[in-house]
């Protein structure tokens, strides 16, 4: 395999294979890698099946309950859903809890509060649960205390319409090679161009939270190969505040600066 | 028949290299479809089209359709209406019935294939047969299921826990199982004679054959002749409108070999359109695609006033032609339409009649729901995503993760 062929960026992925020591040693000698880049960043994608949990509620005690209760890869699901099916309709999508609170339960102050939760804090799915479970305990002890203070029984509690329940949902994600590989910074950034924002997504969301890998695959890459201070930049990020396609032009803005 | 690749244009390049590259991880998968008709209705549809194309990925994919008599369809029919709410009472023997028409097909079939997929309440008996194989089954719920009758439900529900899995094709059809289940939206074919794209010349001779004056506005429902799709609503709805508005309405569909009950709806519908001469009740073959897809596109505005709908695939097929559509807010269809944002939901008879008159009034505004649902059902809706959906689902079979790396 020739060395401009392992560069091709069009190369389709089944064309990818590990480098051979051989190969590793002519770039090394050839200048196109450094040794503190070890390997190549390949980019990936993802493909979504979304899993139904017959578990649905009409009350928020009932969500605060299936909050509680349903497998971490729900809480991812609904904290993302929104972001992926509509990435390009809005730069705050609101996560499903909020999204029904507000327009199921017309409860717009507990909508309002479950938007609110900054997602880029969290690195573990279990934090963010307890995030959302603290929020919904909080405010259903503190209004059943207003309601005690004016002599009201707090009893009945607000019902969705019939027909109108949150439906609990998971997903099993399917990780794909896209065939783009990165052998070199410059590589890397070229790529970044024209790589489809569902690999954008995997990368900076989907590696963080769901694989809780603790920081955005870009960045972890970007740090091992000596490029700490736009590593830190794009941590630094908050990525839910943009459009997917917002979101490449800064990470391609962010290197260029670097760079220049 | 159209390749896998010829969907290229119209959902890219990515999507179609993926569906490739899913085919070559699942080649040593065989996938066997089984339903209860060949022809008629959505699941035989979308059928002919996805087997083919499963092939063609690698995945060696058959269709097996199970035999019944006119007893067996009608009780199946039954369970279908309660399935859907609508009350039905069912005698032990038509239970026992049921089940021995399943157990006669299950002894002339074979299972050997690694994933099955049962369509549909009329083959659910074959389950019975899982024991004597170590592949993995899953049952797909065409149909609106969020309120079933109690007696239907608790019949099937010891057969769909027996699967590995069960699809719906709604959250809201979602219910407390001990099997796993997944939501899968029905799709469309957009290369296949019913949304293909066609000459002017063609629609305007198709809309002549029935004598159907395109100078006035044209109202149109298609759907096979059944109580849920509300066909007689839909006349009323039309007399509404005609008091304001000079314009036509078309009730066109099929029958299916499943479906005993249309010829009596056929009857009520001819009855409840009274002569009138702007009414066109058009009972049409099962080789119609291209009419039915004149129909579509020649018309004003299209509806879909069903009472219950599994998914509404007629309002997936409308919205790809560019069409401003109106329907019930049931089943599948409020996955298929954001109010006023691609399309109108509406609840009422009144309340259709009120946005036929809009929408006929407003021809701009409409023209717009019609773009960005033509665009919703490219992102969402299209049988690429379908096929995908089958693949990734057969794969998690063989999963016990909810990460699999490809």
């Amino acid at each position: 395999m020739s060395l401009s062929r392992l560069s091709n960026r069009d190369a389709r992925w089944k064309e990818y294979r590990s480098p051979s020591r051989f190969e590793l040693f002519t770039w090394l000698v050839k200048g196109q890698m450094t040794e503190s880049q070890t390997t190549p960043f390949e980019f990936k994608s993802r493909l979504i099946l979304t899993e139904l949990l017959g578990r649905r509620a009409a009350t928020l005690s009932e969500l605060t309950d299936g909050i509680r209760e349903v497998p971490l890869s729900s809480i991812y699901h609904h904290t993302h859903r929104f972001l992926q099916q509509h990435h390009f309709l809005s730069p705050e999508p609101p996560n499903d809890f909020a999204y029904w609170a507000t327009n199921m339960l017309n409860d717009e102050i507990a909508g309002e509060r479950l938007a609110s939760i900054d997602v880029t804090q969290f690195v573990k799915l279990s934090d963010l649960r307890k995030r959302f479970l603290q929020l919904l305990e909080n405010y259903q002890a503190e209004r059943s205390e207003a309601a005690a203070g004016k002599g009201k029984n707090f009893g009945s509690e607000a019902r969705c319409p019939e027909g109108e329940e949150f439906h609990f949902m998971g997903s099993h994600i399917f990780v794909i090679p896209t065939g783009k590989v990165a052998w070199n910074v410059a590589d890397f950034v070229d790529i970044l161009k024209s790589i489809s924002i569902h690999s954008i997504y995997f990368h900076m969301f989907e590696a963080k939270l769901r694989l809780e890998k603790g920081d955005n695959d870009f960045s972890i890459w970007l740090r091992s190969a000596g490029r700490t201070e736009e590593a830190s930049e794009i941590s630094g990020l908050d990525p839910y505040t943009f459009t997917l396609e917002g979101l490449r032009e800064k990470l391609l803005e962010i290197m260029t600066d670097a760079s220049s | 028949m159209p390749q896998v690749r010829d969907y290229t244009d119209i959902v890219g390049k990515a999507v179609i290299e993926e569906l490739f590259m899913i085919g070559e991880k699942s080649r040593s998968m065989s996938i066997q479809h089984i339903n209860s008709t060949a022809v008629g209705g959505g699941v035989a549809e979308i059928l002919t089209r996805l087997v083919p194309m499963m092939n063609e990925l690698g995945v060696r994919t058959r269709w097996d359709v199970i035999k019944g008599g006119e007893r067996f369809f009608s009780i199946t029919k039954k369970m279908h209406n309660a399935l859907h709410g609508v009350v039905e009472n069912f005698g032990d023997d038509e239970w026992e019935h049921f089940l021995e028409v399943d157990r006669e097909n299950a002894h002339s079939m074979t299972f050997d294939n690694s994933v099955v997929f049962v369509h549909d309440p009329q083959p659910i008996g074959l389950v019975e047969e899982r024991s004597h194989y170590s592949n993995k089954w899953v049952w797909r719920c065409h149909i609106d299921f969020s309120e079933p009758r109690q007696n239907v439900w608790f019949f099937l529900k010891d057969f769909i826990e027996e699967f590995d899995g069960a699809i719906f094709s709604a959250p809201a059809f979602s219910r407390p199982l001990s099997t796993k289940q997944f939501l899968i939206s029905p799709s469309i074919d957009p290369l296949s004679n019913k949304n293909r794209d066609l000459d002017e010349a063609y629609i305007g001779e198709v809309f002549d054959r029935f004598n159907i004056d395109r100078s006035r506005p044209v109202i149109t429902q298609i759907s096979r002749f059944d109580y849920l799709k509300d066909p007689v609503g839909v006349i009323k709805a039309y007399k509404l409108v005609k008091r304001y508005i000079d314009c036509q309405l078309v009730l066109a569909g099929g029958g299916a070999t499943d479906d005993p009950e249309g010829e009596k709806v056929l009857s009520e519908v001819r009855a409840a359109a009274d002569g009138d001469k702007d009414i066109f009740v058009l009972l049409l073959p099962p080789s119609s695609d291209l009419e039915i897809n004149a129909l579509q596109r020649g018309s004003t505005v299209v509806l879909q006033k069903s009472l219950r709908e599994g998914f509404g695939l007629t309002v997936a097929e409308a919205l790809w032609k560019g069409k401003p559509v109106i329907a019930s807010a049931v089943g599948g269809i409020p996955l298929q339409i954001k109010h006023k944002y691609n399309g109108i939901l509406t609840h009422t008879i009144e309340g259709t009649a009120y946005w036929m008159k809009q929408l006929i009034n407003e021809p701009d505004y409409a023209n717009e729901l019609g773009k960005n649902g033509r665009e919703h059902i490219r992102q969402n809706f299209l049988i690429t995503r379908h096929l995908r959906d089958y693949l990734l689902l057969s794969l998690s079979l063989f999963h016990d993760k909810d990460i699999v790396y490809l």
